[in-house]
């Protein structure tokens, strides 16, 4: 099996500095692999690298295979393509990653006309809504007829990164690309949303790109993790052993801290 | 509250008209009521000596005449017709320009965009008055149309860069980011999303431009650059009308209402345009 995402010596250089370097990992189709690191480490630059949508002044070097194809180099008019086809991303901001003007139906309802067009099926008003509300029934929203009238700023946090979930699905991706999911949302709400996205990835055989600072979080969601730090891999393997027998200090590091709040929790009255 | 309850109460309220829409629509709407009727009908001809000269007003001539015995009550509802005229047509012109060219330079590459940004800068930095007067005086002539392109492209500049900053500020938006990664290309950023987003802020400004024009057509034929007689514009009417100031003060007063009317119309117009434009500006009760 070819893998979905092959990404081989990645380095991002913004202005003589490497903000990413030497970066190679794989996800094979069905795959959950997380991407884990402290904020300023290079796992949201290497999401958007994957996707081709890096900003203008980062130059990349390395190579990117999406699906067979070079992402490094790529013409954006060949990138478009197999953007949402391949891989689509739900990002950690619940409030900027929905359009504030466009209720939630139409918004659901423009990925899926898309992917329509996309794959030559009926892109009518009539089966293009009853897909966005057999999406938002599926992401778990009560009563998905009034969510779809609903404007962004009239849902809770956790409804919308549930509609942005939906909105994801709509593509019908091979890789789902998750940027830190759940971080803006309340304890509850994560458990939640992370609970939907596993069983969602499981039903559908997506492969899931999981960043994310938060091991417990990572370590519940994925099966291979990646530890990055100051933009390169310090840590590469199955969740299970990396958690255990972490190997680099920094991972160590990590673990404990992670130990030491759960210890405190449990002391806690 | 919860979210629920909050949404079933947001989605049953129908949005509301404010106050000021409401009051600039029927300025605005009377402005150009009169305006267009000039087309058919006038209470006198406007240019035929219809009573004596510098006349009071009376109900006869209900701004007074002006210093040839013309009926002002006439030109001032023909000089309606022109300022909105040349208001739509500068708006026109100045939306499509400034637009465009502020989407290119929020797209554009960084040493595009900087070029793009200096020269708007510079185009800003000349008051919109004298850069029309320029583009009037090096053109065959002053006419209506040299009026609206002069006017136009210096209020360009402004939306422009209005327009400019306003796209970046959007694009930097994960949902722009989202949009892409499911296949959008940019022209379907724009329409989808760019567009609607940028607009209310947009409208306001475009509806500033269109209460500036009319007072820049004012100006311009205040100082014989602008629509030639027999078209009356205010801006005619005024100057006519200021070396009797002192003795018949009305024929400077009655087309200096209907020229502030006309802009306060507009800009009501415009604040309650952007309350309907931007749903999270609708009241929620």
């Amino acid at each position: 099996m070819s893998p979905l995402l092959d990404i081989e010596g990645l380095s991002i250089h913004a202005g003589g500095k490497a903000l990413l370097s030497n970066v190679s990992f794989s996800i094979l189709p069905g795959e959950r692999l997380g991407l884990i690191g402290e904020s300023g480490s290079g796992k949201s630059l290497t999401a958007l690298a994957a996707i081709g949508l890096l900003a203008d002044g980062l130059r990349p070097s390395g190579s990117i295979l999406l699906d067979g194809k070079q992402v490094i180099g790529a013409r954006d008019r060949d990138l478009v393509p197999l953007r949402g086809a391949v891989a689509a991303v739900v990002f950690q901001e619940p409030l900027t990653a929905l359009d504030p003007l466009m209720k939630i139906g139409r918004q659901v309802g423009e990925a899926v006309r898309r992917r329509a067009r996309r794959d030559g099926g009926a892109t009518d008003a009539t089966s293009v809504m009853s897909e966005v509300l057999d999406l938002l029934d599926q992401v778990a929203l009560p009563q998905p007829q009034r969510i779809a009238e609903s404007w962004p700023h009239e849902i809770s946090g956790g409804q919308r990164q549930r509609a942005a979930i939906a909105m994801a699905l709509a593509c019908k991706p091979k890789l789902l690309i998750a940027d830190e999911p759940t971080t803006a949302l309340d304890v509850t709400t994560q458990a939640e949303i992370l609970k939907l996205l596993g069983q969602l990835v499981r039903e559908r055989n997506m492969a899931l790109l999981f960043i994310s600072h938060d091991l417990p979080v990572v370590a519940g969601a994925v099966d291979r993790v990646v530890v990055l730090r100051h933009g390169r891999i310090v840590e590469h393997g199955p969740v299970a052993s990396v958690f255990r027998q972490p190997i680099h200090e920094y991972t160590q590091s990590l673990v404990a801290a992670a130990r030491a709040f759960d210890n405190a929790l449990e002391i806690a009255p | 509250m919860t979210d629920m309850d909050l949404v079933n109460a947001v989605s049953e309220g129908r949005p509301r008209r404010s106050w000021t829409f409401t009051i600039g629509a029927v300025i605005v709407g009377l402005h150009l009521l009169v305006g267009l009727s000039t087309l058919f009908w006038t209470p006198y001809d406007p240019s035929a000596m219809s009573g004596g000269r510098l006349e009071v007003p009376s109900f006869e001539h209900l701004a007074g005449t002006d210093r040839l015995g013309r009926d002002l009550f006439t030109l001032i509802m023909i000089g309606s017709r022109i300022a909105l005229t040349v208001g739509i047509g500068a708006v026109i012109i100045g939306g499509l320009i400034g637009i465009t060219i502020g989407l290119i330079a929020a797209f554009a590459s960084k040493t595009l965009d900087d070029m793009l940004a200096a020269g708007l800068d510079i185009l800003i930095a000349f008051p919109t008055l004298l850069l029309a007067m320029l583009i009037v005086a090096s053109s065959e002539g002053a006419s209506l149309g040299t009026a609206i392109i002069a006017i136009g492209i210096a209020n360009s500049a402004i939306v422009a860069r209005l327009t400019r900053i306003l796209a970046k500020r959007v694009l930097a938006m994960d949902y722009i980011t989202a949009s892409r990664i499911s296949g959008t290309t940019w022209l379907g950023v724009v329409i989808i999303h760019i567009l609607p987003n940028i607009w209310p802020t947009l409208l306001v400004n475009l509806a500033l431009q269109f209460g500036l024009a009319v007072i820049a057509e004012a100006s311009l034929s205040y100082l014989g650059l602008g629509a030639p007689p027999p078209n009356a514009s205010w801006g005619r009417l005024l100057q006519e009308a200021q070396g009797t100031v002192y003795s018949a003060p009305f024929g400077a007063i009655a087309p200096g209402i209907a020229l502030v009317s006309l802009v306060i119309g507009i800009n009501l117009l415009a604040d309650g345009l952007r309350d309907i434009a931007d749903p999270t500006r609708r009241r929620r009760s």
